[in-house]
């Protein structure tokens, strides 16, 4: 059992635990996840990164967006509360050097697994400069703590609702153009990461990318996370999650995420999880 | 219909039965669910002996001296004592017969490949040149095993040694080791990835060949012998080996990390959304019982027409998921032979019954998908049957310019498992082979590190259940005089 010691509102539909795990605490590195099944025969696996850890306190800490049955289900635990299982920490840890200057772009829900591979990033004594971006400003998630890490934090939303009005592209763009930009890491939809993608590439810049595709063990025993790089069938549980982006069969990627589009929103409006009536669900 | 035929066979028995009597009396069939109703459901296909049926089998037993059929099992189970102690309808003792050498009978009697095993070496069979005729020992142990499981009785533990033994992975080799080990009173703690025990019990034998409920029962009697479990711990991440055995106290450990990772055939459009490993599928309708759509939060693919590639067990139980989760049509496309298919002969008939296709001599060579990646056909190369391979079957060799395309909207891939990678990644003291199975003593199951052993699919690659038992009993007699040896 894995208990809640924080539970954070951080939007409306966005939401921090703070996880007893003192194991995973210990071993986690940047860009690692875990998979958590809330418990009982019914409930599903679902891979979250590890978005940060406290050794000391002996927690990792998770964040969420509520977007299906499972999700929506999560969200209604409570500090005291406890999940069933967390396995962790999967998949391989990011690589980190010193490359000199380094953009980290997080998108949406995906600003919370770049905050740990940023903080390394700067620990290895990048100058690094981060921007984030979301639909609107009340999804805007961890900003102080990124703007710890780069007093000139750039934010966007794409209504100009906060920050400068457009898409995370736009300023990646103009970092870039700066020229002595020597790596970038990308993490958010997978649109998002192909776009980021392009845009390095046109930079010539290297780019690395955290992938999110379906999961069900997280240990690599039923590939049904696999992806195409570079011609290669790769797990992203056991390969990645990150991958050269240049590498990645984006198309492929987002073609193979929309497999149970169906049955999720079936599953969201049946209120699976026991969700509905309390939130005003249909 | 099975139970009057056996009240009246057991009626007509002389008082004395000779071995020519004994020979004579019909091979008892097990009652089976029909195969229209069972693809409706998930419940057990076979149904088991009744009292009777068992009384009648059993006495088909010679009850050899020399015993053949005990040298076909990989445990040793002295099989014509428990069918003598069934036919006095002692089936308490005939469980503890069983006990002796196996602890989990109404498992093994359900999976075990008996047609390969005990039975091939049975008398009777071999006087009726027919393996099909052989005394069904498989059923008499299920029958056993079911008829007794209240009254299993645990066995006895030896004292607190002090002595801790790590056990990675919780499959059928993993249970038979920490069940001896413990017997030695040793501490032992199970360390599990999934968040059920079980392994392949658990996720990849279907309900309706293993119910879960046995699996559960069985795994709760390790617990009642002191064996502790540890879910969600992947060694190799969450712990290393290494780190168990300097940092936290372990003096011996045993990897039980079977054969997980799926194989692919690397042909185009094996990325298309609905192509899936046979380990997805089978877990998803399994261990997250997506079968259940009503409760279970785990979706899984609606599917019409089905292609399962391969012919093996796995690919008979995918096959088998797939009409069951409401598929039209279900093919199964094997390169070779019906003669060669490695699958269990009974699995492959209960496929067929079913509705399942063999598409015999058919290799496939391409998936093809519609503009939503969605499979709509796959590609198939016509196969004949060419000189004998390294393994003893015969090789099947493409016709060129026999390519047809065959509608489906699902594949599932069932081409076999290899070994999963990541112990022998994080753990460079261990030795593999080139297919990373781990290197160990036949005689020990111990591995290059000292005092880390190993047994089941990590080492023997993907095999049987009861094969796995046998390692896991050979390693922990191992470990255990490994233990005793340092005090």
């Amino acid at each position: 059992m894995y208990r809640i010691v924080r539970k954070e509102t951080l939007s409306k539909d966005v939401f921090l635990m703070e996880l007893e795990a003192p194991l995973i605490a210990r071993e986690r590195k940047a860009g690692q996840f875990v998979i958590v099944q809330k418990g009982g025969d019914f409930n599903e696996r679902i891979p979250l990164t590890i978005a940060d850890a406290d050794i000391s306190r002996g927690t990792i800490t998770i964040v969420f967006q509520r977007v299906g049955a499972s999700t929506y289900a999560l969200a209604e635990l409570n500090e005291g509360d406890s999940i069933e299982n967390v396995l962790g920490p999967l998949g391989t840890p990011t690589h980190i050097e010193n490359y000199g200057k380094v953009v980290c772009v997080g998108g949406g829900i995906g600003v919370a697994p770049l905050y740990p591979i940023a903080e390394a990033m700067k620990k290895a004594g990048n100058d690094v400069r981060i921007i984030i971006g979301a639909r609107t400003k009340e999804l805007i998630i961890e900003e102080e703590k990124m703007r710890a890490l780069d007093p000139n934090l750039i934010i966007v939303t794409d209504d100009g609702s906060y920050g400068e009005k457009g898409v995370v592209t736009n300023p990646l763009k103009r970092l870039l153009d700066e020229g002595d930009v020597k790596h970038a890491v990308a993490i958010g939809p997978a649109i998002m990461m192909k776009f980021c993608t392009k845009t390095a590439e046109e930079a010539g810049v290297p780019i690395t990318v955290s992938l999110n595709s379906i999961m069900i063990d997280g240990t690599g025993m039923c590939g049904g996370c696999r992806v195409d790089i570079g011609g290669e069938m790769k797990f992203v549980c056991v390969d990645g999650p990150e991958f050269d982006g240049h590498l990645v069969n984006w198309d492929n990627l987002m073609m193979r995420q929309r497999t149970y589009k169906a049955q999720e929103k079936e599953d969201l409006d049946s209120c699976k999880g026991g969700i509905c009536g309390r939130l005003g669900l249909k | 219909m099975i139970e009057k035929e056996a009240k009246e066979v057991l009626a007509s028995l002389p008082e004395t039965l000779t071995p020519k009597d004994r020979a004579a009396i019909p091979h008892m069939d097990m009652p089976q669910q029909d195969p229209k109703e069972r693809i409706n459901n998930m419940s057990e296909v076979a149904l088991g002996y009744t009292e009777d049926e068992a009384l009648v089998e059993a006495q088909r037993c010679l009850q050899c001296k020399n015993k053949p059929c005990v040298s076909g099992c990989p445990v040793g189970i002295d099989i014509p004592g428990f069918i003598k102690k069934i036919t006095e309808k002692d089936y308490k003792g005939a469980l503890s017969v069983i006990q002796e050498s196996s602890l989990l009978p109404s498992i093994c009697g359900r999976v075990c490949p008996q047609e390969s095993q005990c039975q091939m070496h049975c008398t009777v069979g071999k006087m009726k040149k027919n393996v099909d005729e052989a005394v069904g020992i498989g059923r008499l142990e299920r029958f056993v095993a079911d008829r007794e499981a209240e009254s299993a009785m645990l066995p006895e533990i030896a004292p607190e040694t002090g002595k801790k033994v790590a056990v990675v992975g919780s499959g059928p080799a993993s249970i038979a080791c920490a069940a001896d080990v413990r017997r030695h009173g040793h501490s032992v703690t199970v360390f599990e990835a999934l968040h059920k025990m079980g392994g392949v019990l658990s996720y990849g034998i279907p309900e309706f060949r293993l119910p879960k409920h046995l699996v559960d029962t069985e795994l709760e009697k390790l617990e009642k012998m002191g064996i502790k479990f540890e879910r969600n711990v992947l060694v190799g991440r969450t712990r290393t080996i290494k780190e168990l055995m300097e940092e936290d106290g372990y003096d011996a450990v045993f990897v039980g990390t079977g054969a997980g990772l799926p194989k692919f055939m690397h042909i185009p459009g094996e990325d298309l959304v609905s192509v899936f490993s046979a380990n997805e599928y089978l877990t998803r309708s399994n261990l997250m019982k997506a079968y259940d759509r009503k409760d279970s939060m785990t979706p899984i693919f609606k599917s019409t027409n089905v292609a399962v590639f391969g012919g093996g067990n796995v690919a008979m139980d995918a096959a088998r998921t797939a009409l069951r989760l409401g598929a039209e049509r279900v093919d199964i496309i094997y390169r070779r032979s019906r003669d060669e298919m490695p699958a269990r002969k009974e699995e492959i008939e209960h496929a067929v019954e079913e509705g399942c296709n063999l598409r015999l001599l058919s290799q496939p060579v391409e998936i093809i998908g519609d503009e939503n990646g969605i499979v709509k056909g796959v590609v198939i190369r016509k196969c004949e049957l060419g000189e004998p391979d390294a393994s003893g079957r015969r090789s099947p060799v493409e016709i060129p310019g026999s390519d047809y395309t065959e509608p489906y909207d699902t594949v599932i891939v069932a081409i076999g498992n290899a070994s999963n990678p990541l112990i022998k990644k994080t753990t460079p003291e261990i030795e593999t082979n080139k297919r990373g199975n781990f290197i160990v003593n036949p005689d020990t199951c111990e591995t290059s590190m000292k005092g880390v052993y190993a047994g089941g699919d990590i080492v023997l690659g993907a095999a049987t259940v009861i094969l796995a038992m046998g390692q896991g009993r050979k390693a922990a007699a191992a470990i255990c005089s490994y233990l005793e040896g340092n005090e």
